[in-house]
């Protein structure tokens, strides 16, 4: 099983998915950001998916968990990198990423999170 | 009709992974758009994953498919668990009887050009999907 | 085959060898065209005649290409048909002058052969028109959705014409591809050249909004006539909380507003001052 690694840069956990992921892994994932955010006392989550050429319900379901997880434990996740045809593939599934926030690319991704902290404090 | 058939075990979420780049391969020969690869392989993936949670496992053909003016993809997932008592319900968004979001087959339904669904309660469930290149 | 059949095919065959100027030179005059072109598919008829076999592919191939050919001047397909059947009045005269059973029988399959060959230009003919017909509507396509970077970080797809869900898919996907290339948060989508729009053509739109969002951009729509504001409204389409704009302007202000560009605009009159350099 693969585990996707979590880098951290600053007080912001940034995950790229490279690979197909199955969905052990996807889980694991999701377990081992939470530790990763309650051990750093991160208040950001950046998930990279870029090279993700399809998301799927399972996938699309852990992207809303890891958000509304992170959320409750004070950081804020935004999806960056999804392809257009992924992104128009989740609309035609009908499957929303409950409120997730997005950005085009990482950097974005990161100017996103500091201007939210910027206006929330 | 063309060949090219190959039969794919689910019988583990790394079978899942299988399909979906057996899917894909076909796809780009088959000449579908950047899109359409991306829908056809996700509606595999779901229904793949369909098999291997509500029926404990199944298997997948996929074949390259020929209606003398377009080419397409056909899969077919095939399982012998417990069936569908109303495929109507089981086809309408958010009805799950697992831990899923239940939006996998009316999902893959908007996904691909044609969906056939034969199910019966203890008959186990056939899914076939076709995909045309446009 | 009979021998009949046989004798008569031979017949003219030899007419075609032995009078092959004359015939020629009436064909040129009744089809009022250049001898050279002809003169190819004349002899390849004769080889085709000569070998006893009905395998007509190179005449078939010349004539397609004098059928393209006279397309291309702007000959009419029946203009290239009747200068086929020209050669069967130019052939009719040597059998008139040769006068025997055979041939006289031969020219009825000689001239039922020619009226296929007519007809086949014209199948030419029609298949050319088809492909360009497919290529320029697949080039409409492509021009009709052109998406044009409006500022730094702001992009806009003017719609014009009846939008149908196949030219819809292609916009969004062109839309959503252009936000990847240009790093673009912003999209405005301008219809006010769309004269209706159906429910299809609406869902696409709302989901090419909604893609957008999912990549991290915003979408504003724009230029909604009356007719499709009530369209929509009739269709119980729900736009939710899609920004939409009365024109195209007001849809970049209020992108470089959300993009956080200040525009002043000077509430005095505006005088256009020219100075003339000497």
């Amino acid at each position: 099983m693969e585990r996707v690694p979590i880098l951290k840069l600053g007080d912001i956990l940034i995950i790229s998915i490279q690979v197909d992921l199955e969905d052990q892994s996807v889980l694991a994932l999701q377990e081992d950001l939470a530790d990763r955010v309650v051990s750093t006392g991160a208040r950001g989550v950046i998930i990279d998916i870029t090279a993700v050429e399809i998301v799927d319900s399972f996938i699309g379901r852990m992207l809303a968990t890891i958000a509304a997880m992170s959320r409750m434990l004070d950081a804020e996740t935004v999806v960056v990198g999804m392809r257009p045809a992924v992104a128009i593939t989740l609309v035609e599934l009908g499957l929303s990423l409950g409120g997730v926030r997005t950005a085009l690319d990482l950097e974005k991704g990161v100017a996103l999170l500091e201007h939210t902290r910027s206006t929330s404090r | 009709m063309t060949g090219g058939g190959h039969e794919l075990p689910i019988t583990s979420n790394a079978d899942v992974v299988a399909v979906r780049q057996r899917v894909r391969t076909l796809a780009v020969d088959v000449g579908l758009s950047l899109v359409d690869q991306t829908k056809v392989v996700t509606a595999a993936s779901e229904l793949a994953r369909n098999a291997l949670v509500y029926a404990g496992g199944g298997r997948a053909s996929v074949e390259i498919v020929d209606n003398g003016l377009r080419r397409g993809l056909r899969l077919s997932f095939v399982d012998e668990g417990p069936g569908i008592p109303d495929v109507e319900q089981a086809l309408t968004d958010g009805w799950t009887t697992g831990s899923g979001l239940g939006l996998g087959l009316g999902g893959s339904r908007r996904l691909v050009d044609e969906f056939e669904l034969t199910s019966a309660p203890g008959k186990g469930t056939t899914v076939t999907v076709t995909k045309w290149a446009r | 085959m009979t021998a009949h059949a046989d004798a008569s095919r031979q017949r003219i065959h030899d007419l075609l060898t032995t009078e092959e100027e004359r015939v020629l030179q009436r064909w040129t005059a009744l089809a009022k065209t250049s001898g050279e072109e002809l003169r190819d598919i004349y002899q390849a008829l004769r080889l085709a005649i000569g070998e006893g076999r009905d395998d007509l592919t190179d005449v078939r191939g010349l004539l397609a290409e004098l059928s393209r050919e006279r397309a291309r001047q702007g000959h009419t397909p029946s203009d290239t048909a009747r200068a086929v059947y020209g050669l069967k009045e130019a052939v009719y005269e040597a059998v008139e002058s040769d006068g025997s059973a055979d041939a006289l029988r031969g020219f009825i399959w000689f001239s039922r052969l020619i009226d296929d060959l007519g007809l086949y230009t014209f199948e030419v003919y029609a298949t050319a028109r088809e492909t360009i017909i497919l290529d320029q509507a697949e080039q409409l396509l492509e021009l009709s959705t052109p998406v044009v970077k409006l500022w730094e970080g702001i992009v806009a797809v003017p719609l014009i014409g009846t939008l149908d869900s196949a030219r819809t898919q292609v916009v969004m996907e062109k839309l959503l591809q252009t936000l990847v290339e240009t790093g673009s948060e912003h999209a405005v989508i301008d219809i006010t050249g769309v004269p209706a729009v159906d429910t299809q053509v609406a869902q696409h739109l709302l989901k090419t909004v909604f893609a957008a969002r999912l990549m991290g951009a915003e979408c504003v729509i724009s230029g909604i006539r009356p007719q499709i504001a009530h369209t929509i409204v009739t269709l119980g389409i729900e736009f939710g909380d899609i920004v939409t704009k009365a024109s195209l302007a007001d849809a970049l202000a209020y992108a470089l507003s959300r993009s956080g560009t200040e525009i002043s605009t000077p509430r005095r009159t505006r005088i256009a001052v020219r100075t003339e350099e000497v």
